[in-house]
């Protein structure tokens, strides 16, 4: 055990009551099995992951029912053994309450688990095989945003990993689960960060936690003790857990705006995530259940849990003892940045690290909002430094050059400045609004950029053909008026040659009149010749639009058109002829 | 009046502007009690007379404009600004004095500018500089001080709620001699002939810091101010940054104590309303700059201006002139102290104008 290390302070932050004793004095409880389990195949950021399976099939616990999509994406395993019953729309834990596409799975309570293969040595493994027995246990960041965790892990491959960061500290009020997983749990999240570090070879690992949680520090510092790595204990302040901020308080290093941890040498991974690796690695399960807090006010028994991924919420709730008269407002996440859920359907993912059925009292509506008074006390609340006083004036009158220049894109929305404005002004709120804007404006903007080249390489074809028509035609006036020439010389010739020859022309003059077509013949030349007319149009715009089936389809018929009308024209005069 | 959707943040903490104003108030009252003590009513009568003039005018207005009266008149800015210039004004200011200067604050320092956070002026100090142009011998009638060794708060005729009232409300009743005097930053103002040391013989109205009797009610000021920093109703920037470009300045050009003298730092940071100023005055954040280091140039600005204004200056004070000289400067100021956002190298300064093309 050695000395604690050196931390360093973030700007800003808050205090808020930390509301964290209430679901931490039951352990770490089991629910029961869930009847049917809802499986979104989004649990993640980046791609949906592709159904395997399809309604009826059977599938065994820990058994792949979805692959990961392209890189960003991350496979899904059946929690539990049982049939599929379902595959498509179903409720997604999303503010806007929308459905996602999910596998539905009926247990069938045998909870009967596929062969487990694990790793007996992971040290004999090449780092890229455990990226991809990360990567094919579905597992991806647990503290909240879900990022996939192999690609994360191979973020930068230029760049050296100095420092492996694991993210511990669990700023936001209420939520316990990082603190019930360490624990519970710390042995194998020590045995998942030494995977993690024998994937990355750090040169040192930083176990950052905030000190409200004593005797979380107490069990990872006993189980890190012969191992590589510090639990450093941090002052209790939020947001400190968030990614960027730990990485500063830890290291007094600033990611750069716009850049990854990576970028300066560093990861950041929470404890979880930690925690599932080692799960993935030594014990060769995929991630199928991961510990939620339960809390709130509303609920008889506030608790953690180690859900199955895919329980319905109201499960849980219903687990936990919820009076549902006095659930005022469900959130998924903490009070400070998770989202209302409009309802309990749907199941916890991934990411869902908590779930708060607060009462009217915990969560009461804020009080309408005051004119801004620019207090500053949003400027002292904000840990990434920005002005949102500011960055709200400017969002009010739509000023996107300015919200940028004032770095409205370093905002992490932790919602510290809402929090303390007097006039219960929701920043958040307006800086969310404000970044939509801009990015539907950018695209918006390199969408008509696009248009713009197209419309002037069209320009550019159409002015080159015009030409070149033109050239063509000069030709052949050129040769036209050529060949009149040698006509004319010619015919002066034949003048010359057979003018004094008279008599002829009254033969010449029948036989013109000979050949002269009767009514019903010129008819039918006539429409031979327009047969003929419509058949080559046809056929050079087929040659200009290759592509055209209706004019492949009208090629043969007006083939035959022609045909038929050429063949009626060369019997009239055939007819005539003898 | 915005209805808040359910998005995160969920909870908030229990700060409310009407907190914020409750807690200004509350800070003036050791100076309120001291300035009774020294002055008698004066100064509870422009209270009163400012507060009512203030809210009846707010709540006209409000109707006006349509909004609702008293959600917004809840908010308690306008009894704040009426508060802090009644403070500014001379006790047993005639009440149409008070009516201009804070009819003149409300209406044109606030509401024609949209109403509470939009104004570009700090409205008391608006108010105070229209009246103190427009009604220069009702402006410097300052009362005397009743001596420290009356200790007992007599309701004699000269200071009592009656006479003090009738001053207020008919002003050309009373004799104005007798019982208003010049202030100590006048006396030195005017003052060519004598040293300071005679001038303090000669006048009674220097004390033994800055002026009598006001220098306690500085130092009132300052303790109200204190309070308000110990509970972060705002933070320390523009009140250090006034006082210390003031201090600076009086140093810098202090020319010992002949008659030239340009006050001692201790006189022009007791003296005056240099106190009041700095922490009640600069201190508004609706038109001071808005990040902390542009609130230290704000005050210092101020403070520089002051001490400009009193000692080259047509004025014996200045605050009022030098807060809204610097308010038209807040917003650039603004621009130019833009603090640098984690992750990034540097601070992005300036108007950030790009030439369209």
């Amino acid at each position: 055990m050695t000395a604690q290390p050196r931390i360093w302070d973030i700007p800003g932050g808050i205090h808020p009551p930390q509301n964290k004793a209430q679901s931490t004095a039951r352990g770490l409880e089991q629910p029961p099995l869930p009847e049917r389990l809802i499986l979104p195949l989004l649990q993640h950021i980046g791609n949906r992951a592709e159904p395997l399976v399809k309604p009826g099939d059977r599938v065994l616990k820990g058994q792949v029912i979805a692959t990961a999509s392209g890189l960003f994406s991350c496979p899904v395993h059946a929690p539990t053994s049982g049939t599929v019953s379902a595959l498509g729309p179903a409720p997604y834990p999303h503010a806007s309450g929308l459905a996602e596409p999910a596998i539905i799975i009926d247990s069938d309570g045998e909870d009967r688990w596929i062969e487990a293969q694990p790793v007996a040595d992971y040290r004999s493994l090449e780092p890229l095989a455990l990226l991809d027995r990360i990567r094919d246990a579905g597992i991806s960041g647990l503290g909240g945003a879900g990022f996939p965790t192999a690609p994360k892990l191979a973020a930068r491959p230029d760049h050296r990993i100095d420092t492996l960061i694991i993210n511990g500290a669990e700023c936001e009020p209420y939520i316990t689960s990082d603190d019930m997983t360490m624990r519970h749990r710390a042995p194998q999240i020590v045995a998942g960060i030494e995977v993690l570090m024998h994937i990355l070879q750090p040169a040192q690992v930083l176990i950052g936690i905030e000190d409200n949680k004593p005797e979380a520090i107490a069990a990872m510092r006993a189980a890190a003790e012969q191992h590589p790595m510090q639990v450093v204990v941090i002052p209790t302040k939020y947001p400190s857990g968030g990614e960027k901020q730990l990485i500063q308080i830890l290291t007094g290093k600033e990611v750069p705006s716009g850049g990854l941890p990576a970028d300066i040498g560093l990861l950041c991974h929470n404890i979880g995530t930690a925690l599932a690796v080692h799960d993935a690695v030594l014990l060769g399960r995929p991630m199928i259940s991961r510990i939620t807090t339960l809390t709130g006010a509303a609920l008889a028994r506030p608790t953690n849990v180690k859900a199955l991924i895919g329980t319905p919420i109201q499960d849980l709730l219903s687990f936990a003892g919820l009076r549902p008269e006095q659930l005022y407002r469900l959130v998924m996440g903490g009070p400070m940045m998770g989202f209302t859920l409009p309802d309990s359907a749907a199941p916890i993912i991934k990411t869902s690290n908590c779930l708060l059925a607060a009462t009217h009292d915990e969560l009461p509506p804020p009080p309408p909002a005051l004119p801004c008074i620019r207090c500053g006390l949003c400027a002292e609340a904000c840990p990434a430094e920005l002005l949102p006083q500011q960055l709200h004036w400017f969002a009010l009158g739509k000023d996107h050059d300015q919200l940028q220049r004032h770095n409205l894109f370093d905002c992490i929305e932790c919602g510290a400045c809402a929090y303390v404005c007097p006039s219960s002004i929701p920043l958040v709120q307006y800086f969310r609004a404000g970044k939509a804007e801009i990015r539907a404006i950018e695209q918006q903007h390199s969408r008509a950029e696009q248009s713009r080249l197209r419309f002037e390489h069209r320009q550019q074809r159409l002015q080159r053909e015009a030409e070149q028509r033109e050239l063509e035609r000069q030709a052949r006036a050129e040769k036209a008026a050529r060949a009149k020439a040698a006509r004319e010389a010619q015919a002066s010739r034949q003048q010359t040659e057979t003018s004094p020859a008279a008599a002829p022309d009254l033969a010449r003059i029948q036989s013109r009149k000979a050949s002269t077509l009767s009514p019903e013949q010129k008819q039918l030349k006539v429409a031979a010749a327009t047969a003929r007319m419509a058949l080559q149009r046809a056929q050079k715009q087929l040659a200009a639009n290759p592509d055209n089936t209706d004019l492949q389809a009208q090629i043969p018929k007006l083939e035959q058109a022609f045909a038929e009308a050429q063949q009626a024209f060369e019997q009239a005069t055939a007819q005539e002829a003898p | 009046m915005a209805v808040r959707p359910p998005s995160s943040p969920h909870t908030l903490g229990n700060n409310r502007t009407r907190n914020i104003m409750l807690q200004v108030l509350a800070a003036t009252v050791p100076g309120i009690v001291l300035m009774t003590w020294f002055f008698g009513w004066g100064t509870l009568i422009n209270i009163l007379l400012a507060g009512s003039f203030a809210i009846a005018i707010e709540a006209a207005i409000l109707r006006l404009r349509q909004r609702p009266v008293s959600f917004y008149l809840n908010d308690g800015s306008a009894l704040v600004t009426a508060w802090l210039l009644a403070l500014a004004l001379p006790p047993y200011s005639p009440w149409w004095l008070v009516l201009v200067a804070s009819g003149f604050a409300m209406v044109f320092g606030k509401h024609l500018y949209g109403g509470l956070g939009q104004n570009p002026f700090n409205p008391a100090m608006l108010g105070y500089a229209v009246v103190l142009v427009s009604f220069p011998l009702e402006m410097t009638s300052w009362p005397v001080w009743r001596g420290i060794e009356q200790l007992q708060p007599a309701l004699t005729p000269t200071l009592g709620l009656l006479d003090g009232l009738q001053r207020a409300f008919t002003p050309g009743s009373l004799p104005a001699d007798g019982w208003a005097s010049a202030t100590a930053l006048d006396l030195l103002k005017n003052n060519t002939a004598l040293t300071i040391d005679e001038l303090r013989a000669a006048q009674p109205a220097f004390g033994s810091m800055a002026g009598r009797a006001w220098e306690w009610v500085a130092l009132a000021w300052l303790a109200g101010g204190l309070f308000l920093l110990y509970k972060r109703v705002y933070s320390w920037h523009a009140p250090v940054g006034m006082l210390a470009a003031l201090a600076v300045m009086s140093l810098l050009f202090w020319n010992g104590s002949g008659s030239a003298s340009n006050g001692s730092p201790l006189l022009h940071l007791l003296g005056g309303a240099t106190m009041l100023g700095a922490f009640f005055i600069v201190t508004d954040p609706v038109t001071c700059a808005t990040s902390p280091r542009g609130r230290l140039v704000f005050g210092a600005g101020v403070g520089i201006l002051v001490y400009v204004i009193r000692v080259w200056g047509n004025y014996p004070d200045a605050v009022a002139f030098a807060v809204l000289l610097m308010n038209l400067c807040a917003p650039t100021i603004d621009y130019y102290t833009t603090p640098r956002t984690y992750g990034h190298s540097k601070a992005r300064r300036g108007l950030g104008k790009v030439d369209k093309p």
